[in-house]
């Protein structure tokens, strides 16, 4: 008899290597993510959605908040590698078990209730081993607001959309603009999330 | 090969050792001077929040690194646990040329004459071990004055009542006031306080090849483009370089003081760039490595005079570490008050700097430095929702109407706040790390109450539509501001260096740094440092003259 705990490794690890499978067979070319796998990214693309949401600016999604997530967990947040494989896994096959659908196919509303459970620390944890369903919303919406915030040259705040929404794109003395940051536009051209 | 023998080590290149370096190569003595870190220029890190030293989710832009650097800290269960430089637990400040300096914020503050004789103003402080600087104000006066003209100090006291005596204006005029500065100003009148603009070590005109500030937003946590923000790393390091007398050795970790079975020093261990352990031989070490890391290296130092480390057979070094217990308030407005005119700091009252019954000490209270736009996802008044529609409105709205005032509340030293160095976890290069604890005394939780009340009203006077107050807690890592480790004294017995910086039991090694505060202050202590250094290094200097040291 496996535990709990191994049980979960197998089949995330198992979800983990099918959907590899399937992205590589479908899509016959390497994943465009570095970490992340394609239905991992189709669901936190939702999930940045809720955290930013668009109104008359672009939200997380478009401001390529999950490239961000993606490029972090391949250098400065690798530490955190386990805790996405498995919270990611986790919160869609609960919330497959609670509404038949997956996440990114509800609508909105019904997506911000899953948030705000998860965030209260009602969210069903069957599926946790590591973390904790708040846990692993706290780990989201602050990695998030990061992606949206920082500077671009780490894969997100596309075209400093967030600067834009604050008035701060452009600074109100002449001679600053000489320092600002560049950069990302190089980085972006490279980037797999370019011309999204 | 082995390193020729020099006259001096300075360890650390921050706002001490960068001083000292260049006291001491003026004054003829040939100098090595040791930097765990590299140096740094604007290009390379931007406008970048998520590396900044205020705000590091991803790492610490102007060091160290999270690969080789590591503390220990209460995990709160009676046990330790890791933490790194880029978390608040470390208690880091920064490792480069110029360290702190080259991403601070440049407040340029003396410290009151009071600040020196607490305890003979206050009296003895139950569960503290407040003291009187060996030092008074009117004999570091001089220095704080060298510091100003030589690194270069704006500012304006004439309508500061408080101000400490000054001989000589300060070297460059103040910076005009901000939007939110205007704002606070009027306020502050109107409330019977007394505003002046902050000191800052940061040019308003051309000063010393330097050119004037072009008022950035990020400042504070950010290297300066211009150069305009003055640290050691563009004004004394350049200068102790251009002798001749000194070399600056960069990546670069000093592992240990060489001691000798006389119990003096012979210089220090280190790995250099390459990860070899070398050797520097010196006539003298001079300790700047900031209040935490100057206590470890002589925690690290054991010899058999020595057992416990260099200058430590008391048992007061890595003792009494301090910062300030920062305080304030925000407040939310209904117009606009952002108007980007960096780097936000500007105005300030010393109203309750030694001016509170009741409370020992106080401080400054100042507007903030410009927060940007991630640090600015986390000042919600109690109870906001972090995220979803709620969380951009109140970005998209508040922004640019909002104002910070707080200030550093004077902390008691406690005997029991303490560095010492963990008995089995090493770092990246097999040193044995720091670990830091303790708790804060409840006069500053106190004096931080009484300065986030002050700051709540100040903002409601200017207008603010909704306030909330940010209160200090008991527990906190000293990080930026961290002092008091390595404090001077008269008494040998409760203190680990006479009035010079030098160690009572062992006469060739001297502190440079926060490490020698007895108490900190209720200011940032950037310039105190700058002073001491020059206060230190002049004294090296004079006595190198008369007996070289032997």
């Amino acid at each position: 008899m496996i535990s709990r705990r191994e049980f979960v490794r197998i089949t995330t690890a198992a979800g983990a290597a099918m959907l590899v499978s399937f992205n590589t067979s479908c899509r016959n070319k390497i994943s465009r993510w570095r970490f992340l796998t394609g239905e991992e990214i189709s669901l936190l693309d939702a999930i940045v959605e809720q955290i930013i949401p668009t109104d008359d600016f672009p939200g997380g999604r478009w401001a390529n908040v999950s490239n961000f997530i993606d490029r972090q967990l391949d250098s400065y947040y690798r530490k955190h590698q386990v805790a996405y494989r498995e919270g990611l896994s986790a919160m869609g096959m609960t919330v497959f078990q609670l509404k038949g659908r997956k996440f990114e196919e509800l609508p909105f509303a019904e997506q911000t209730d899953m948030m705000e459970m998860m965030e209260s620390g009602t969210f069903p944890g069957d599926y946790w081993e590591e973390h904790s369903p708040a846990g692993f919303f706290n780990m989201l919406r602050d990695h998030s607001l990061q992606g949206f915030y920082g500077s671009p040259v780490h894969g997100g705040n596309r075209e400093y959309i967030s600067y834009r929404m604050l008035g701060l794109d452009y600074p109100n003395i002449i001679g600053q603009n000489r320092y600002k940051d560049l950069s990302w536009r190089i980085y972006d051209a490279k980037s797999p999330a370019n011309g999204k | 090969m082995a390193n020729k023998r020099v006259n001096a080590v300075v360890v650390g290149a921050g706002a001490g050792g960068g001083v000292v370096a260049k006291e001491l190569a003026t004054g003829g003595l040939s100098v090595v001077l040791i930097e765990r870190g590299r140096w740094h220029s604007y290009d390379e890190h931007g406008d970048d929040e998520l590396t900044s030293q205020r705000t590091f989710p991803l790492k610490c832009g102007f060091g160290p690194d999270n690969e080789r650097n590591w503390r220990m800290s209460p995990d709160g269960k009676n046990g330790w646990v890791k933490v790194f430089p880029n978390q608040w637990s470390y208690g880091n400040n920064a490792a480069c040329v110029g360290s702190g300096t080259v991403s601070y914020g440049a407040m340029a503050w003396r410290f009151q004459p009071d600040d020196f004789r607490l305890k003979s103003k206050y009296g003895a402080v139950p569960g503290s071990t407040l003291e009187d600087w060996p030092l008074t104000y009117e004999e570091i006066e001089p220095f704080y004055e060298k510091a100003e003209y030589e690194i270069g100090v704006a500012g304006d006291p004439t309508n500061d009542p408080f101000v400490p005596p000054r001989k000589k204006p300060y070297p460059m005029p103040a910076f005009s006031l901000n939007g939110e500065g205007i704002i606070l100003e009027k306020a502050a009148w109107r409330l019977g306080l007394h505003p002046f603009p902050i000191p800052m070590l940061r040019n308003s005109v051309p000063y010393n090849g330097r050119p004037a500030c072009i008022r950035m937003r990020t400042c504070v946590g950010y290297a300066c483009p211009v150069g305009a923000k003055a640290g050691t790393q563009n004004t004394v390091i350049p200068a102790a370089l251009k002798t001749g007398n000194c070399e600056l050795r960069i990546n670069c970790m000093v592992s240990e003081i060489m001691i000798d079975d006389k119990g003096r020093a012979k210089g220090v261990r280190y790995f250099d760039a390459d990860n070899r352990l070398q050797e520097q031989v010196s006539d003298i070490v001079v300790v700047s490595a900031s209040a935490s890391e100057s206590a470890r290296l002589l925690l690290n130092s054991r010899s058999r005079l020595f057992p416990a480390g260099a200058g430590n057979n008391n048992g007061w070094v890595g003792r009494n570490i301090q910062d300030h217990a920062y305080a304030g308030a925000y407040g939310l407005f209904e117009e606009e008050v952002y108007d980007d005119v960096g780097p936000g700091a500007c105005i300030a009252v010393n109203d309750f700097n030694h001016r509170i019954p009741g409370i020992i000490g106080g401080g400054v209270l100042c507007n903030e430095f410009i927060r940007m736009p991630y640090q600015f996802t986390s000042i919600r008044p109690r109870n906001s929702k972090m995220w979803g529609i709620e969380h951009k409105d109140f970005q998209k709205r508040y922004f640019r109407r909002h104002i910070a005032v707080h200030g550093p509340a004077q902390e008691m030293p406690v005997f029991d706040k303490k560095v010492e160095v963990d008995p089995v976890v090493r770092d990246f290069w097999g040193i044995p790390v720091a670990r830091i604890s303790g708790s804060r005394h409840d006069n500053d939780i106190k004096a931080g109450r009484f300065l986030a009340e002050k700051a709540e009203e100040w903002l409601k006077e200017a207008g603010a539509v909704s306030t909330w107050q940010a209160v200090p807690g008991k527990e906190s890592t000293p990080s930026q501001h961290q002092s008091g480790t390595c404090r001077m004294g008269n008494d040998p017995a409760t203190s680990v260096t006479n009035k010079f910086g030098q160690l009572h039991e062992i006469d060739n090694v001297f502190i440079a740094d926060g490490s020698l505060h007895v108490n900190n202050g209720g200011y940032n202590p950037a310039l105190t440092i700058l002073a001491l250094g020059y206060w230190v290094g002049g004294h090296i200097v004079d006595m190198w003259k008369g007996t070289k040291m032997k």
